[in-house]
């Protein structure tokens, strides 16, 4: 059974569609990828699966579970994860509480205080971050802060990942080390569904991935088969020479 | 003419003279929320000021209220327009970021509420005042209405409409339209940003100065009246969409009749009237009418 | 709870401060004027509805500008429950049903209006004095026909005992609200709510509950506050400067420990009790300037100012204390 579904899911702003009749399946385990140019809609579904918003129509399953309409922190509980595009850390917190905060409200069982510390100092240590525990999140690079919204997520026990453009604004290191990270999540058991731009990562590290092009799905396959594409390159040329790849 | 005939017309006339008021109000608010991006807690006080102001010119100098329009209005307009390139650029300088900026632009707009307040009890007391301009019948096909009535709406629709042109024609109005909608845009196309976010502010608290100049023709004035046409403001500009400025001048008269409407069964009710058609706004269309 | 902390150093000096200040307020009435158990109690009023209003909106970021509402409406229910023809209940009771029926306000305006945005909160805050004002009125005018009401009298001491409990519960659900698990949730949702919101808190319960907790004080300070004014209508006690003078006492005395909105009400309800009769408006207006003052210039209030200083005083500051509020 896939881990994460969406069946028909739409969402209109005004008269726009950001996201039309997107069908869409990750399978436990994989890591999946979703691109499009800018503007597709790609965050668009993300919000709609972390129900930052409501899709309509459409219906969101997570383990064969209908969860559309649910709130956001149920979803979290549930044991689905995100990181956001722009960075959204606990700024005038140190980066040890950003990650504590994750694993103390946002497991499905809870954790104590104690324990929670303890997964904390774990995962930043995954990350790479544990020598930054007591500087105030504002005060990392944008790298390291992106690191630490992972291992914020992380914190919550999720049985799926959901990283938005991880690699924006990387430089080719930090894409390799990004590339890497992404890789030991997958080897924890944690599913990963992630946005890319960065075209060179996101077809070294995905098993499937999913294009949108306003708003509607266009293709779908491993990275082979989407960059052989013809539609998919029509799409892209010109799209692919900036962002950094 | 049959007396209900009379009484609906009555109300009719009277909302719309409130909704004119109510769209002037709304039109400033709208510009100084929706492009100096400025929720301005003290919107009110300048049309407590204006009134205030045309009272005692008219009272003790014996001015017409009329010409006070043309007399206060600049007045308001420059202050706004200070207050703008003093304060809140000054705060807008100091801030981290767009949030910190409406946290602290709202802050001091509610200590510029109070300022000009106790200025007002300082000035002229606590006491109610009142003075009466154009208070004579007018017969209009059989039924009467009060003079000052009919040249406040008036008025206000002539100020509301020359605004709205001045926005839409002139090379000034074009060049905040174009700040409000994307302003690093506009500042990249040769916009002078500061010039015109001040500028908005100051024509947001001439619009306050001028219905306050006009409305003070027919209502008791007190240093307190201020807040509840701070507050009507923001229902209009919900109501009317956020960032639209013909959605607050219509805003403005659809608010107006519904006021009049509730006062004719209970004056004392409109205000809860407001209050409850903000909560269902924003709990079931907080885009408003004409809002993007 | 870690109880390391309350023996460390940074905990045992301002606990012990406290404490002497404490037992020094607790004995007032024994050696002071009935002038300054009157001031005092001002202050301790003006202190509860400060610290309550740091206690939601200084962690959230939702600015609130209900205190009045809150404070008047345990004002109304003292002029239910303690008329001048004598008490139909006991005093405390009365207090905590001031409390109670403010927080059950609160949370009914809290779970419609904190799912809207900040901005919207503060604008419907806002409005509810002057509205809840404007009702009031209208019950007095069109359906009771009865212009104001009367408050028993209390004892001056006894009003300034329950003044004083009230506010050292206020401070010390302050305290452990802070630090409790409930308070991280909160500071979070000040820090990024949509964050918090996808860590699994859940934001509108945190908000609500909090809310609901801090108007619990504001409505218990004015139960007993009716008992010192007496005579009651809707001006009296719903007046805005009972929304305006906790910000401007937090603001200026600095949120980020718990003594600054402390300090900023004592400051201010004093400056108040010795301005008020004789330049009335004088210091109202200064009050309006010194807020734009302290909003511009210090942006962490006085508490924040002195720290600053004793930060550079203090040898080689990395600035290594981890933000301890």
């Amino acid at each position: 059974m896939p881990i994460l579904e969406g069946e028909g899911v739409t969402k209109y702003f005004g008269g726009l569609a950001a996201v039309l009749n997107v069908d869409f399946a990750v399978e436990q385990g994989e890591v999946y990828g979703l691109i499009g140019p800018n503007g597709a809609g790609k965050t668009t579904l993300f919000n709609l699966i972390s129900a930052a918003l409501v899709p309509k129509p459409g219906i969101i399953k997570f383990k064969g579970v209908n969860i559309t309409g649910k709130k956001p922190y149920q979803i979290c509980r549930m044991g689905i994860a995100r990181t956001f595009q722009t960075v959204k850390v606990f700024g005038n917190l140190p980066v040890f509480e950003n990650a504590r905060l994750g694993a103390l409200f946002g497991t499905s069982t809870g954790m104590s205080a104690t324990d929670a510390a303890k997964e904390a100092a774990d995962l930043l240590d995954f990350v790479g971050l544990s020598a930054m525990s007591a500087t105030p999140a504002k005060d990392l690079t944008l790298a390291n802060q992106k690191r630490l919204e992972v291992a914020r997520a992380l914190a919550t026990k999720p049985e799926i990942l959901m990283l938005d453009e991880m690699m924006a604004g990387l430089n080719a290191t930090e894409i390799a080390q990004g590339t890497e990270l992404v890789n030991s999540i997958r080897d924890k058991g944690i599913t990963v569904f992630m946005i890319e731009h960065v075209m060179k990562a996101i077809m070294s590290v995905c098993d499937r991935i999913m294009v949108l092009h306003h708003g509607e799905k266009i293709a779908e396959g491993t990275p082979q088969e989407i960059a052989s594409s013809k539609k998919v390159v029509e799409v892209y040329l010109g799209e692919q020479d900036d962002a950094g790849s | 003419m049959p007396e209900s005939i009379v009484t609906i017309l009555d109300v009719a006339i009277g909302g719309l003279l409130l909704g004119g008021i109510y769209a002037l109000i709304a039109m400033g608010m709208s510009l100084q929320y929706g492009v100096a991006r400025v929720l301005n807690f003290s919107h009110g006080e300048f049309i407590m000021l204006a009134a205030f102001g045309t009272f005692t010119l008219h009272t003790v100098v014996g001015i017409n209220p009329l010409l006070c329009l043309v007399i206060i209005g600049p007045v308001i307009f420059l202050i706004g327009v200070l207050l703008h390139r003093t304060l809140f650029h000054e705060l807008s300088v100091r801030a981290p970021n767009v949030d910190a900026y409406a946290a602290s632009s709202i802050l001091a707009s509610f200590g510029l509420l109070f300022i000009i307040q106790n200025l007002a009890l300082m000035g002229w007391g606590a006491d109610y005042r009142a003075y009466s301009y154009l208070n004579f019948g007018v017969n209009i096909g059989g039924a009467v209405f009060s003079a000052n009535k009919l040249v406040i709406l008036g008025f206000s629709v002539a100020i509301g409409v020359g605004f709205y042109m001045f926005l839409a024609r002139t090379r000034i109005g074009k060049g905040i339209r174009a700040a409000a909608q994307d302003p690093q845009t506009a500042s990249l196309m040769g916009v002078n940003i500061n010039r015109v976010l001040a500028l908005c502010f100051g024509f947001g608290a001439a619009m306050a100065g001028l219905a306050g100049v006009l409305y003070s023709m027919r209502i008791p004035l007190n240093p307190s009246m201020g807040m509840q046409y701070t507050f009507i403001a923001v229902i209009v500009i919900v109501l009317g969409g956020l960032g639209s400025i013909p959605g607050s001048f219509i805003g403005g008269f659809i608010l107006g009749i519904i006021g009049e409407i509730v006062s004719y069964f209970d004056p004392s009710l409109s205000l809860a009237a407001y209050y409850l058609i903000f909560m269902i706004l924003l709990l079931v269309r907080p885009k408003g009418i004409f809002g993007k | 709870m870690d109880t390391a902390r309350f023996t460390s150093k940074g905990f045992l000096i301002p606990g012990i401060i406290g404490l002497v200040i404490l037992a020094g307020l607790a004995t007032l009435p024994l050696y002071g004027s009935l002038y300054n158990v009157v001031l005092v109690t001002t202050i301790l009023m003006y202190a509860i509805l400060t610290v309550s209003w740091v206690m939601f909106s200084g962690s959230s970021g939702y600015l609130s500008l209900a205190t009045a509402t809150f404070f008047g409406i345990g004002i109304y229910i003292s002029t239910l429950l303690l008329p001048n023809t004598g008490a139909l209940l006991p005093l405390l009771v009365v207090v905590l049903i001031g409390g109670l029926g403010s927080s059950i306000i609160a949370l009914g305006v809290g779970a419609l209006t904190l799912r809207l945005r900040g901005i919207y909160f503060a604008v419907f805050t806002f409005g509810l004095v002057i509205l809840v004002l404007e009702l009031f009125n209208w019950w007095e005018h069109s359906v009771s026909h009865i212009r104001g009401r009367f408050v028993m009298l209390v004892d001056n001491d006894i009003i300034y005992f329950i003044m004083l409990g009230i506010f050292v519960a206020t401070v010390l659900t302050y305290y452990f609200l802070q630090r409790s698990k409930f308070g991280l949730a909160l500071r979070s949702i000040g820090e990024n709510e949509e964050a918090a919101a996808h860590i699994g808190v859940n934001v509108t319960m945190v908000k609500v509950i909090t809310f609901g907790i801090s108007a619990f004080f504001m409505g218990a300070a004015g139960a007993i506050w009716a008992t010192k004014l007496t005579y009651i209508d809707p001006y009296v006690a719903y007046s805005v400067n009972y929304s305006f003078l906790p910000v401007l006492m937090a603001i200026f005395g600095g949120m980020g420990q718990i003594y600054g909105p402390v300090i900023g009400a004592v400051i201010f309800a004093y400056l108040q009790e010795k301005f008020q009769t004789e330049f009335p408006y004088y210091y109202m207006l200064s009050f309006g300037i010194i807020l734009i003052v302290a909003i511009l210039y210090l942006p962490n209030g006085l508490v924040g100012l002195i720290q600053k200083i004793a930060q550079r005083l203090r040898k080689g500051g990395t600035g290594e204390e981890y933000a301890d509020t």
